[in-house]
Formats: structure tokens, C-alpha cells, sequence
């Protein structure tokens, strides 16, 4: 592509031709200046939330990192390190530092303490915000030089412009959306790039380098688990299909020795690498590669077949029976954990719908729709298949990576909505061949065709294209098709490019914490109130005050109402999520006691019965029930349905109509006409009337109601007396 | 946090005064004033108390000397709530009558008043001449003095508040006519103490006329009415004014807000406050008024956890006006944290005086109109380079200096800071602070930028043209 240019600069004026710069030059700065442009523009078209809304941090889990990452910016890396946060999962307490992967935190902070030091004098939030879009902006160089490692450095450009801009990663980038994945994306393609690097040249260095891109990914994100598995699978392949190098052997080893030492100095990772399940892929490749070894050297020692089939054949069954009996006393040992139920529900996607309903019930876990594959990946998805048919025609020790990359990734994404994000590198990496090879393929058969006429044939690529131009000039109408076709692939690049700006600016930046609307006259309405009861919370309540909430909103308590909460997104303890489920759905009086037995001075529940904002705790509550039931029996589903019918009006259940949920959410909605010519009561969401607006309340009253009902916060009065 | 009012403290002080009233101990011997005559207007219908003085003062003809001050006494639990205290002095006749404002400053005499009051004088620009009289004009404003009564109050009832003050003017000198007014917000008065001769009208009561009360006369009186008037309390107020010479002065003011009233009890029904706000909440407030110089520019309104959308700003060519509502509406005892910042043009602010030193021009105080500040802090961070920093307040405050870091600074700006507790709007005056700048140092910063990229770019050259291979490469 970059030579492109060089055809227009030969008819310069003569003065300026002095000027001009050696083709090596230009295409280095054509290079660059493309890179930087694509850069640039990674990063700015993530800043759309900022434009629209503001600078501030969205979602749920974010919230919780932002916190972190004000603790360890304020009280050091220690502290953090050793921080016991008793504001979570009362009164249980968390671990925070041997619980979360820091690598986020400590990049943000670091990035912070940079920039302080350089003395521009920034928010630590704003740099929070922006962490994200400045990691997909390194990503895109990382890219990059991976395109060129697998491709060549056209395949590289293409890989860095459409993975600036594809939705899938879009999507969990955007400024603001301070989470993990922001920077685990950037580390995951870069420990794949290097690692990929160390086997196509066998050095040491790459091997290290790679191993300490593995070792910032354990420290960002739990997806290392991907990489810790697709590195062995990619080796074993390769083993398999004879493609055994010493180059393997370093790359392997080093990556894998080194990249699990330094794996094991993350508290939350620990020893996992060599006692959990679904690490001993890697360690069991790592002994094959071993054993492959050994037999190469015994093979070169013997120099005889006959022989080494012999102790190739007694080899084999020794290892396999000492691999197996390893597994398996560690494994009925208990020495070696056995799958996490995470692991196996992304090998079978049903599982956690029937055994964890905790996993199965948050909306970024479900299996994905066709429908988000064409809205994420949009014309990658054609180019896809395309660019494993090249991969397939050039096959190399690096393109095999890519394919399985690409292979593997694309069946997780299909599993879990949220694991398209791991796809979409690989995607835009095969379709950026595809595309590149392409249009490559057109251009040379464009020039050499309008060239043929000269006989300027000096040229690098043209002697080479002229050569094939000779081979293909029989074709009829070939110039013409191929002019026909790059401009359709120009179409059709251009297409993403405007399907990817008007997702991002449509779907991927909001930050669910204001939520806006249209206004009756067309203007924007903004309901924030969200943020209004959490302030009020921080305001306005004891600073010890226990807030029981479902744990969606957990860390958003914690982090802007600066209040104690009894569950929050982490999930580490089922029954405790199960106790608030449980109260939540049970009569006032058995809540009641729930709730005097964990402390909670304050209940918070999410109601979009007045606006008609529907990811509400009422359509939540099945799940409630679900959890709740799954650890106390007493909580049956069927006592919440009427023939298997979900229902809140008249004909709903009486356990419905009664349980604690369902009071706080509708009380004195009776009185309150939401729309007009509706009865009031009238829920906007479920689109009924209510079936209970005598709701009394006897152990609560309502302490704080959001200017549009979206949260009420109701306080837990005193026990009476004793008289 | 201000200081809660001392219910306790107060009758004893009674007592004490009233003591002090009977066996009336003697004031400082000072030369013969007689106030005259004696006008006291008690305006009650904000939450800040604002009283005005009318004293005609008459240096007796058998004094020896010219009088050069006159004194005002305030009881002590006064003179902690007083905000402020203003004279003018009439001068001229009826035609051309002209206030000319005088000085007023604590007194050192305080050792020798009865009982711990507090003596203010006024200092009068002409000397007062045995025999000669002179028309007084004093505004004092307290702060924290009305009293909530119930101190708790559920969302549908109003807020009722006691003041409490001296029928009498308590004066160190001999009072011959006097007479009180106490005008409150509404018709809503639950009672009064009486000190014949009172008497009501509408929404004022009058005490007096009294006639030749001996000096430190004081009768406690006591009035109890419906105040549902915002009670907001900036508890604390940092408002820091960034300098740039290039042209623009950034303000950010910090503000922790609270509701001073009556505290909130009980429940808090967004339906009974939706739908009936006349009775509903009626001591709340949801929005503040801030008046900002004209021309303002980039307003935001924020708090810690993000923007804050419900605001409205409003300019003309006089001033801007921004409407904040905070997230929620305050009810009594409710807090509210939030941040204002702004961008003003330099050279509306900033001058450059006589003797070559700039100074800028800034109002003090607070610009959200009606509210009592109990901790005011102003940071003027001057650019990088300036030197001599001098602040002029026309009144006292607490002042010192800092250094702070901003954007880009190699040794840090010089930052004056001016420090006041008990704000109310008429502290709104003018202050200046001077120092001197040298324009030079305007270009540090770009230079700094420039020579970065200039760097960059030398070393990108310079790596272009180096081999650092160690081997040859073949």
C-alpha cells in the first residue's frame, strides 16, 4: 500500500525533486505518519462518552477499580497490597489485595504518578477514564507489529486500522470503562506477538519479553487462563504436525518457566499454576516438550531406528503412565484443584444455567446472539474465513498461531457475549490479511497492467508483479475487474468505518450510570439518579451505616456512596448473595430478621416503574429467588409464578404481592398516576397496573426517593422495646 | 461545623444579665454621651439576622472633652454570632444629608464591661464637641442566632424558630427615648415576650418607647415564628483563583453546603413532596442563586462523584446569574458537597497600578446570595515568577502564603491566602492583591514544550542514523 505513493512523487517540478526522499524513506515515513493517524484515532474515537456525558467512570465493576485505585494512589502500594476493606461483603470484610488482579490499578496509579511527576497536575480520575483508550491506542501498534511478524507490514497497517475501530473491543474501551479488560486486551496481544516473535526467531529475548507480557496479563485479568491454555494447544500442534523447532523449544520453555514464576508473585494467582486444573495443559506440554526433546537427542545419539522405536515406544508409555498417575493421585488428592465451574461453562455453555445461576444471571454471560457478531465485527465476519484461506496458503509457524488464535477465540465468543472482545484481535488480525493480500493482489495487477506500456521495470515490487502481470494478461477485462474490486473492498471498508463510528457513538458510549432519553419536545433528558442517591447516601447517612442492596449495585455503593455494603459484584460467597435473596423475597417480618442479624440499617432497591427504565430489580428478582432458593429451600420459585407466569398485577402470586422486594419497590407507587389515561399504579415497564397499593410498611420506612423513583432507599427502624 | 447554639448557656447569661441590670455596674467612665434618641430594626424574615441602628448621640454640654468615639456593646453570645458591623454618620442638613461610612473596631476597653459584653466603637471622623449631636446609622449582622423550636420537624410541618435579644438597647451609655422593631417573614408568630409597651402589627412587633434607661439596661425578650426561609450554611468555602497571564483567571469554589434549619425527621416521600410542594417540604430548598461577575465563561458544576446537570446560567452584560439545584433537595440537616469553577477574562481583573506592580481585583466573599459562609478560604495562586505578593482586604483576615504546583511549574506558584470565619453578603466587597510580575516569564512554559519536541525529534534523527548492532549485520 505504501508504495503506492512513490508513482505520484515521479512527476515532482525538478526543484522539488531534490527534496525528495529515498523510497525506503518514504515508505517509513508513510509508515509512521499512518500509524500515528491510526493511533490518534483509536484514541479519540473512544472519547465519544466524554463528549456526549462527561469524564466519569461507568458501569459497576469500574467503580470498584476506581476505588482501589484512589486507595492505592492515596496510601501506597503496601497498604494496598495488604488491604482488608471491612466496607464490602459485611460482615465478612474482603481481601482486596489478594483478591483482585492489580495490574490495572498499578497502571493507572504509575500512569498517574508520571504525569504528576512531569508535573501536569491531573485527577487521578481523569487518568482512569482515559486509561482504556490510551491501552487500545498501544494496542493498535501492537497489532501492528504483529500483523507484520505473521503478514508483512501492509497485513500490520490494516490489522492496526481495524482493530482501532472494531466494535467487539469498542465496546469495553470506551473512556471511562475503567475496567480490566481495557489493558488485559493490550497484554494478551502483545504476549502473543512477542511470544510468536521468540518462536519465529528462537531468541532468548523475545522468549523473556513475551514471559513478562504473560506476567502484566496474570497481573490485569483472569483471561490469562486463555493464553495459558492456546500457548500449549499452538505448541502441541505444532508438535503434532512435525512443525518441532529448537526455536519451539526456547520460546516454549522460557515463556513457560519464567511467565509462571513471575505468575505466581500475584497473590490472587498464587500457586495456581501448578494446582489448578486448568493450568496443567501448559505444565503437561512443557514435560512433552521435554520428553521431545530427550527422543530428538536419544534419536541423534542411537542413529539407529530400529532401536530408537524401541525406547521411543517404552519412553512414550513410562511418561504417559507416570502423567497420569501424577494427575491423577494429585487430583483425588485434592492437591490439584478441579475445574472451576467458569471453565467448564465456557466449555459447555449450558452448564452454568443449570448449576451456577449466580454466573448464569448476569446478562454479559449469556451466549451470543448472530445478531452481535454482524454488530461487532460487521465485515470482519466475511473477512474472517477469508483471511484463514490465506493463512492456510502460506502457512507458517506463525500463521498456524493466528489460526488457532482466531479458531479458539471465535468458539469462546460464541459462548459468552462478553469473550468477543478476545476474538476481536484475532478477527481484525485474519481479516487485515485478508484485506491487505487483496487489495495488494489488485493494485500489482493494476499497475503492471498500466505500466506495461513503459519499461520502468527497477522497481522492486514492479519487476515482480510485472513478471505475474505477463503470466495473467490473458485474462479479458482484468484491469477493469480489478479496478471494479478494489473499489468495492474500498466500499466496504468504508462501510465499517461508518458502521464502527455510529456503534460506538450510539451503542458503546453510555455510561449506565446517567441514563438519557428524549424529551416530549425532542430535547435530552438526563435522569441521574443514580448518582443522587448515592450522594445522598454519602451525605447524609451515619458514616458506619450498613446499605443491603442486590449485589449489582455493590460497588457502586461502596465507590460513590462510600457506604458499608453487604454483597457487592465481586461474588465471592454464594450464601451471602443468597441471604440478600432470600431476604428480598421474603414476608417483612422474616426479612426483618435477616436484616437485624447482618446489621443493615439501610435497604436500596432499583425501581423503573415510573420512567420505564427496565433492567430494574422487579425484572431482576426471578433471579433473586433463583440464588436465594439455590441455598435455603424455603425460597421456592413456583411460590413467586402463576402458572409459570412472572406476574406483578392483580393476578400475581400472594408470596409476590408480599415479599419485601415487591413492597419497597411499590410502595405508595399506588398513589402515583405514571401516564396519562392509565389508572395509577400503573407500571411503565411490566405495562400493568400493580396488583397491591395497600402497601404498610412495619419494620421500614422510606428515607430517600429519587426525583424520578429509579432508586429507593428505605431505612431499617430500631428493634421496639421490650415492654 | 458551627457551633451549635448554646440553649443551656443562654438562661444563665440571662440571669446574669438581668444581675447585671439591677445592680447596673457602671461602664467605663467615659465622657458625658447620651444617646439621645435610639431606633433598633430586628430584621427576622432571612436566617440571617440583620439589625439596624439609629442613635442620635449627644456629647453633654458639661463634658470636659471632644467625644472621638462612641461605643456599641454586644452580649458575648452576640458578639460570637456577629458577621459584621457597619456605621455611617449623617452629615449635612436635610437637603444634602450624605451617610459617610465610619470604622468600626473591636474595642480593648472589653475588660472593663460588665459581664463579658463586648465593646465595638465607632470611630468618628470629626470629633464630637461638648454639647454637640450627631446621627449614627449602625448595621450589625449575626449569624447562627435563630434558634430552631421543635429542633425537628417531619417534611409537612413548617419550621418555627425562637430569637431571642434585649427590648432594650444595651448600650454603655444612658438611653433617654428608645423603641424596638422586630419584623418577621409571616403572620405566623407563636408568641412573643412582653415588655409593656409591646404591641403587634401584621408582621412586626414594637417594643418601647422607653424612656431613660440607665447604661447596660437589658430586657430579655423572646419571640418564637414561622421561618421557612433557606437555612443554607456553606459550612466551609475554598474558592481558589488561578492566574494565567495569557489571559484568563481560572475560579474554582468548593462548597460544603448544609441546611442549618430545623433537622429532618422521620420519613422523606418523593410522592408527598412531588405532589404537594406548598405544604410538603416547606422549610427545604432545592436551588441556590450564585451571582458571578459578567462575562464568565466555562462554568461547571460538579461534585465528587461526577457533573451535576441540573444548572442554569444566565448572563447579561452586568452580571451572570447561575441557578445550581443540587442532587437533592436539602432538607434540615441535610449536607451537600459540590464544587462551582469558572473562567473570567484577565483583563477585567487584573491591573497594573501606578508603581508598575499588578494587582488583581476580586470580590471577596461568597457569591451564592443569601447564605452565612462559617469558613471562608481564598487562594489567589499567582503565575510562576511573581514576586512581593501583598493582599489588601478592607477588613481583618487571617492571612499567609503557599506555594502550589500546578500545570508545567518548575518552582512553584506563589499563592496568597486570605482566611475568614462568619461570611455573610456584605463582606461582598472588593480586595486586591498586589505583586510583580515580570512578562518574561509567560514564555517559560511554551519554551519548555517547544525544546521537549524539539528533543524528541533530535533524538528520533538520531536514532534513525545510528547502527547499534553490535555484530555486523550480513
Amino acid at each position: 500500500m505504501a508504495s503506492m505513493a512513490t508513482t505520484a512523487l515521479d512527476s515532482l517540478p525538478a526543484p522539488l525533486r531534490s527534496l525528495r526522499l529515498k523510497t525506503k524513506q518514504q515508505e517509513l515515513l508513510l509508515r509512521v505518519s499512518a500509524l500515528a493517524l491510526i493511533y490518534v484515532l483509536a484514541f479519540a474515537v473512544r472519547l465519544f462518552s466524554v463528549l456526549r456525558y462527561e469524564s466519569m467512570i461507568h458501569e459497576f465493576d469500574p467503580y470498584f477499580n476506581y476505588r482501589t485505585t484512589l486507595f492505592l494512589s492515596d496510601n501506597g502500594f503496601s497498604e494496598f497490597w495488604n488491604w482488608f476493606d471491612s466496607e464490602s461483603w459485611y460482615p465478612l470484610g474482603r481481601v482486596v489485595g489478594g483478591t483482585l488482579f492489580p495490574g490495572l490499578m498499578v497502571t493507572a496509579a504509575l500512569l498517574h504518578r508520571l504525569l504528576r511527576a512531569l508535573s501536569l497536575a491531573v485527577h487521578i480520575r481523569e487518568v482512569c477514564v482515559l486509561t482504556a483508550p490510551f491501552f487500545a491506542a498501544n494496542t493498535t501498534l501492537v497489532a501492528y507489529a504483529f500483523g507484520r511478524e505473521i503478514w508483512d507490514s501492509g497485513a500490520g497497517l490494516v490489522a492496526a486500522a481495524l482493530i482501532a475501530i472494531v466494535p467487539g473491543y469498542i465496546s469495553r474501551s470506551v473512556a471511562g470503562s475503567y475496567d480490566n479488560e481495557g489493558v488485559a486486551i493490550f497484554a494478551l496481544l502483545l504476549t502473543f506477538y512477542l511470544f510468536v516473535r521468540a518462536v519465529n526467531t528462537g531468541s532468548l529475548a523475545w522468549a523473556l519479553a513475551s514471559a513478562f507480557g504473560y506476567f502484566y496479563m496474570v497481573s490485569a485479568w483472569g483471561g490469562y487462563v486463555f493464553i495459558i491454555n492456546l500457548v500449549p494447544l499452538y505448541v502441541f500442534v505444532l508438535l503434532v504436525t512435525g512443525r518441532y523447532s529448537q526455536r519451539l523449544y526456547v520460546a516454549y520453555n522460557c515463556m513457560y518457566v519464567l511467565g509462571m514464576l513471575l505468575a505466581m508473585q500475584i497473590r490472587f494467582v498464587g500457586f495456581q499454576h501448578v494446582q489448578s486444573g486448568e493450568h496443567m495443559a501448559a505444565m503437561g506440554v512443557f514435560f512433552l516438550l521435554q520428553v521431545f526433546f530427550f527422543l530428538d537427542w536419544v534419536k541423534y545419539l542411537l542413529n539407529d531406528a530400529r532401536l530408537f522405536k524401541s525406547f521411543l515406544r517404552i519412553t512414550l508409555t513410562c511418561v504417559f503412565t507416570v502423567g497420569t498417575l501424577a494427575l491423577g493421585i494429585g487430583t483425588a488428592s485434592g492437591y490439584i484443584s478441579p475445574w472451576t465451574g467458569r471453565f467448564y461453562s465456557l466449555l459447555d455453555p449450558t452448564y452454568a444455567k443449570d448449576h451456577i445461576p449466580i454466573i448464569a444471571s448476569v446478562s454479559e454471560h449469556q451466549p451470543t446472539a448472530w445478531s452481535s457478531f454482524m454488530f461487532d465485527f460487521h465485515i470482519l465476519l466475511f473477512l474472517f474465513p477469508a483471511g484463514l484461506y490465506f493463512c492456510f496458503k502460506r502457512l507458517s509457524d506463525a500463521t498456524i498461531f493466528v489460526v488457532m488464535y482466531g479458531l479458539t477465540s471465535m468458539y469462546f465468543a460464541g459462548v459468552m457475549v462478553r469473550l468477543i472482545l478476545v476474538a476481536a484481535p484475532a478477527v481484525c488480525l485474519i481479516s487485515a490479511i485478508a484485506a491487505s493480500a487483496t487489495i495488494k493482489n489488485l493494485t500489482t495487477l493494476i499497475r503492471t497492467n498500466s505500466r506495461s506500456p513503459q519499461t520502468t521495470s527497477g522497481k522492486t515490487i514492479g519487476s515482480k508483479a510485472a513478471a505475474r502481470g505477463a503470466i495473467d494478461q490473458s485474462l479479458p477485462f482484468q484491469h477493469n475487474a480489478a479496478i471494479a474490486l478494489l473499489l468495492g473492498a474500498f466500499y466496504l471498508l468504508s462501510r465499517y468505518a461508518i458502521h464502527c463510528t455510529w456503534v460506538t457513538s450510539e451503542a458503546y458510549s453510555s455510561p449506565s450510570i446517567v441514563l438519557a432519553a428524549r424529551g416530549h419536545n425532542g430535547g435530552r433528558v438526563i435522569f441521574d439518579d443514580y448518582r443522587e442517591a448515592y450522594y445522598w447516601l454519602r451525605q447524609n447517612t451515619p458514616p458506619d451505616a450498613k446499605i443491603m442492596s442486590w449485589w449489582d449495585y455493590g460497588y457502586q455503593i461502596t465507590a460513590m456512596g462510600n457506604r458499608t455494603v453487604i454483597v457487592d459484584n465481586n461474588t465471592w460467597n454464594n450464601t451471602h448473595i443468597a441471604t440478600v435473596g432470600r431476604a428480598m423475597s421474603s414476608y417483612e417480618d422474616e426479612a426483618y430478621e435477616i436484616m437485624q442479624s447482618l446489621d443493615v440499617n439501610y435497604v436500596l432497591v432499583v425501581f423503573g416503574g415510573v420512567t420505564g427504565y427496565s433492567s430494574d430489580d422487579i425484572n431482576k428478582f426471578l433471579w433473586m429467588v433463583r440464588i436465594g432458593g439455590g441455598v435455603f429451600p424455603v425460597i421456592k420459585e413456583p411460590d413467586y409464578l402463576v402458572n409459570g407466569e412472572y406476574r406483578i398485577d392483580k393476578g400475581a402470586a400472594p408470596k409476590m404481592l408480599n415479599c419485601l422486594m415487591y413492597k419497597l419497590c411499590y410502595y405508595r407507587f399506588g398513589e402515583l398516576t405514571t401516564e396519562y389515561g392509565k389508572p395509577p399504579g400503573y407500571d411503565r415497564v411490566r405495562g400493568v397496573e400493580i396488583g397491591n397499593k395497600d402497601i404498610k410498611l412495619e419494620y421500614l420506612e422510606e428515607a430517600f426517593t429519587t426525583s424520578n423513583w429509579i432508586v429507593r432507599i428505605y431505612k431499617v427502624k430500631p428493634p421496639k422495646n421490650r415492654s | 461545623m458551627p457551633p451549635p447554639l448554646p440553649t443551656l448557656a443562654i438562661p444563665t447569661l440571662f440571669l446574669i444579665l438581668i444581675a447585671s441590670a439591677v445592680s447596673c455596674s457602671s461602664l467605663p467612665p467615659e465622657d458625658g454621651i447620651r444617646i439621645v434618641s435610639a431606633e433598633k430594626r430586628i430584621d427576622l424574615t432571612a436566617p440571617i439576622v440583620k439589625v439596624f441602628l439609629t442613635l442620635k448621640v449627644e456629647n453633654a454640654p458639661t463634658a470636659n472633652d471632644d467625644a472621638s468615639q462612641v461605643l456599641l456593646a454586644f452580649t458575648p453570645t452576640e458578639a460570637q454570632h456577629l458577621s459584621i458591623v457597619k456605621a455611617t454618620r449623617a452629615e449635612g442638613k436635610r437637603k444634602n444629608k450624605s451617610y459617610v461610612p465610619l470604622p468600626v473596631e473591636a474595642s480593648d476597653l472589653d475588660t472593663t464591661a460588665p459581664n463579658g459584653a463586648r465593646l465595638y466603637s465607632v470611630l468618628l471622623s470629626s470629633p464630637l464637641k461638648p454639647g454637640e449631636a450627631t446621627t449614627l446609622q449602625v448595621l450589625y449582622v449575626l449569624t447562627h442566632s435563630l434558634e430552631p423550636f421543635p429542633a425537628e420537624v417531619s417534611q409537612s410541618e413548617p419550621e418555627l424558630v425562637y430569637y431571642r435579644d434585649s427590648a432594650v438597647l444595651l448600650s454603655p451609655y444612658h438611653v433617654l427615648e428608645q423603641v424596638t422593631y422586630i419584623k418577621m417573614p409571616s403572620n405566623r408568630i407563636e408568641s412573643f415576650t412582653r415588655v409593656d409597651p409591646t404591641s403587634r402589627a401584621g408582621t412586626e412587633v414594637k417594643y418601647g418607647t422607653y424612656h431613660n434607661q440607665m447604661p447596660s439596661s437589658y430586657l430579655p425578650i423572646l419571640v418564637h415564628y414561622e421561618n421557612n426561609r433557606p437555612f443554607a450554611v456553606v459550612e466551609e468555602l475554598v474558592r481558589k483563583v488561578e492566574i494565567s497571564h495569557w489571559g484568563n483567571i481560572q475560579i474554582t469554589e468548593q462548597y460544603k453546603l448544609k441546611h442549618g434549619g430545623a433537622r429532618h425527621k422521620g420519613v422523606f416521600s418523593r410522592l408527598e413532596y412531588q405532589s404537594r410542594p406548598s405544604i410538603s417540604g416547606a422549610s427545604s430548598f432545592k436551588n441556590l442563586l450564585a451571582r458571578l461577575p459578567p462575562r464568565v465563561h466555562s462554568v461547571y458544576y460538579r461534585d465528587e462523584i461526577g457533573n451535576i446537570s441540573s444548572s442554569h446560567l444566565r448572563t447579561d452584560s452586568h452580571k451572570s446569574e447561575l441557578e445550581i439545584e443540587p442532587r437533592y433537595p436539602l432538607f434540615g440537616g441535610w449536607h451537600c458537597t459540590f464544587t462551582i469553577g469558572y473562567g473570567l477574562p484577565l483583563q477585567d481583573f487584573v491591573f497594573e497600578s501606578v508603581d508598575g506592580r499588578r494587582y488583581i481585583n476580586l470580590t471577596f466573599g461568597c457569591p451564592l446570595l443569601d447564605t452565612v459562609v462559617d469558613d471562608l478560604t481564598i487562594k489567589v495562586v499567582l503565575p510562576e515568577g511573581s514576586k512581593n505578593p501583598q493582599p489588601v482586604a478592607p477588613f481583618v483576615t487571617e492571612k499567609h502564603l503557599e506555594t502550589s504546583y500546578l500545570y508545567l511549574d518548575v518552582v512553584g506558584r506563589p499563592t496568597v491566602v486570605l482566611k475568614k470565619k462568619n461570611v455573610v453578603g456584605e463582606h461582598n466587597v472588593p480586595f486586591q492583591v498586589y505583586y510583580e510580575f515580570n512578562p518574561i516569564f509567560m514564555m517559560a512554559e511554551p519554551s519548555m514544550l517547544i525544546s521537549a519536541a524539539l528533543l524528541f525529534f533530535i533524538a528520533c534523527i538520531a536514532y534513525l542514523h545510528m547502527d547499534l548492532s553490535i555484530g555486523k549485520s550480513s
